[in-house]
């Protein structure tokens, strides 16, 4: 990780300090608390997507097994909550790896195709009730806190902020262990599969099992958003499962731009901010959600970040004396 | 099986179907350690096919394929990298997605070993792993003429010099056998003169060099060797000057003269 990564981190570690003592109303709180759950799953997503040049529209069937996993067994196996979410991690990586093995052969439209099946046999099994451990359509309550109150010496005043400081905090330190990865020999070699696999083959990389290790890691951050959601919802029940959530995973990717983490976490905030501010209209954001994702594809293919500062950064130098080089090639990944 | 033989590679009765189409057959030939060999043939004579075999991208339908002793002719691509087979490709195959230097160092990946949780822990290791991969990348590029542009996007060289990209990305692996698919396809006049000098320096660093190429002055100008394909199979084979006053090598590229079509004296 670069000296500016290193600097986005602390001013991200400023900002995510100072937000609490900003916001008045605990409920905006809440909100960036859905944030931080969101991104953990986005920042797997984009390593998939964006890095290793693969597709999922079946992450929603990892997080609702994230969910449910944790859900049953805190619930209905008395496991307490943080082993239970282990299991859940580990069952999802079970999962992923047997959905992996045969769905990662495929490419494209293929791959797309199978992993949205996978994702809607998930939601199909959660709304059947089977053995009585899912509760069916209407789903089941009564999960319990994944944490004791704590106050640390009365500087966190309610929940919402508990909840705030352990999903960000987990979310800042997976962010900057994957921006380690992602400027290493690992990093490169997903890039390499996303520029051409031939050549990166024939370069000594073992494609088929990098993409592998890749959908599992984004599959495990799934799962611990999953995993966050019924402990913070206290409740699961299918509907936020269905595909339309994969899509909507694969949508806060895109629009933060693919191939950079730190795209990941700002379009799932720009995304999850945006659905709560217009969530009176909750018809309207599946429209949304297309309607977003063929903006971003036609005009701003790195995400609306990168995007739109290299065309403002254009009409810039359009003003200019012409013969200045532009920046770095389009080609070129971002800085993630 | 190898029997007193000084050959790096040895291909035995190789023989290669796809569909009804036979691409290779039955073809035998031997590379020397050390030396520069040329395969040339007209288009669809099964040149590339017998690269992708060697390389690992896919396996023969029978024939055997011998590197060092070994018979590779089921190994998988990553893992012909890794024994010490490179190779480059007839259309340029670099990664668009990153800069020069980081096309070079994707070739050091199969003699590096930083996995992901030592990268994402950033450990001592990874680190020194790291600067190291870019010292050798670095000196890849001085090599072939090109640390000016190591930070530049790879898809934004023209095209001689992205090219070059691609040989020294292949020589990153480290290989023995370095398999060069139309190097001058492309090439303007001078940029094919210096590759033929490139590619006679990384046989004098002890490579052993197979080149598929169409342009001629450049096969008979470096290479100790030429092998002549049509139709997958063997026609011709020596050194440069025999191969080229070899009757069958000039019915192929020439084409044949057809006795009943003499026009008759009038």
């Amino acid at each position: 990780m670069g000296k500016k990564n290193l600097l986005g981190l602390a001013a991200l570690v400023a900002v995510l300090l100072l937000i609490p003592h900003l916001l008045g109303n605990p409920y905006y709180l809440g909100v960036l608390v859905w944030c931080g759950i969101y991104s953990l799953a986005c920042m797997g997503l984009s390593l998939f997507m964006g890095y290793c040049g693969q597709i999922s529209l079946g992450h929603a069937g990892f997080f609702a097994l994230g969910a449910y996993i944790s859900g049953i067994l805190t619930t209905k196996a008395g496991l307490s909550p943080w082993p239970a979410l282990g299991v859940a991690l580990l069952g999802n990586l079970l999962v992923a790896f047997a959905v992996g093995v045969p769905a990662l052969r495929l490419r494209g439209h293929y791959l797309a195709m199978a992993t949205l099946g996978f994702g809607v046999i998930i939601y199909v099994v959660a709304d059947g009730n089977p053995f009585g451990l899912t509760g069916g359509p209407s789903g089941f309550g009564g999960i319990p806190r994944l944490f004791p109150k704590f106050s640390l010496f009365g500087l966190i005043r309610s929940d919402d902020e508990r909840w705030y400081y352990l999903v960000w905090g987990i979310v800042l330190v997976f962010l900057a262990l994957l921006l380690n990865m992602v400027h290493s020999r690992v990093g490169r070699a997903l890039r390499s599969i996303h520029g051409g696999e031939p050549a990166a083959k024939a370069m000594g990389i073992n494609s088929a099992r990098y993409k592998i290790e890749t959908f599992l890691l984004s599959a495990g951050l799934t799962s611990l958003a999953g995993s966050f959601y019924a402990h913070y919802m206290g409740f699961v029940n299918p509907p936020p499962f269905g595909p339309m959530l994969s899509i909507h995973l694969v949508t806060m990717v895109v629009v933060g731009g693919m191939t950079n983490l730190w795209g990941a976490i700002a379009g799932t905030a720009l995304l999850t901010i945006l659905r709560e501010r217009f969530r009176a209209f909750h018809e309207i954001g599946l429209l949304f959600d297309g309607f977003i994702l063929i903006l971003i594809m036609l005009l701003f293919e790195e995400g609306l970040f990168v995007g739109a500062a290299k065309r403002l950064r254009g009409v810039v130098s359009r003003r200019r004396p012409a013969g200045l080089p532009g920046g770095a090639s389009r080609q070129t990944a971002g800085e993630g | 099986m190898a029997e007193k033989s000084d050959g790096i590679l040895q291909v035995k009765s190789l023989r290669k179907n796809f569909g009804g189409v036979v691409a290779l057959d039955e073809l035998s030939f031997e590379v020397h350690d050390g030396q520069i060999k040329s395969i040339i043939g007209p288009n669809g004579a099964g040149k590339t096919t017998l690269f992708n075999i060697i390389s690992g991208v896919y396996p023969p339908t029978s024939g055997q394929v011998w590197f060092l002793g070994k018979n590779i002719g089921n190994i998988r691509a990553h893992v012909a990298a890794k024994m010490g087979i490179s190779r480059t490709f007839q259309n340029l195959q670099l990664f668009a997605n990153m800069t020069v230097l980081e096309n070079v160092m994707v070739g050091r990946h199969c003699r590096t070993k930083t996995g992901f949780v030592r990268s994402a822990l950033k450990l001592p290791g990874a680190v020194k792993e790291e600067r190291l991969t870019v010292g050798a990348a670095m000196e890849l590029l001085r090599f072939v003429g090109l640390e000016e542009s190591a930070h530049r996007g790879a898809a934004t060289l023209p095209f001689g010099k992205q090219r070059l990209v691609e040989i020294a990305r292949a020589l990153a692996t480290g290989p023995k056998l370095l398999l060069l698919d139309e190097p001058a396809s492309g090439l303007n006049l001078r940029e094919t003169e210096e590759v033929g000098k490139l590619i006679q320096t990384i046989r004098d660093t002890g490579k052993t060099v197979i080149v598929v190429e169409h342009d001629m002055s450049l096969v008979m100008g470096i290479s100790e060797e030429v092998l002549v394909l049509d139709h997958g199979r063997r026609i011709a084979e020596g050194p440069p000057r025999h191969v080229q006053k070899h009757p069958e090598v000039l019915k192929v590229y020439l084409g044949e003269e057809i006795p009943h079509a003499q026009s008759p004296e009038p």
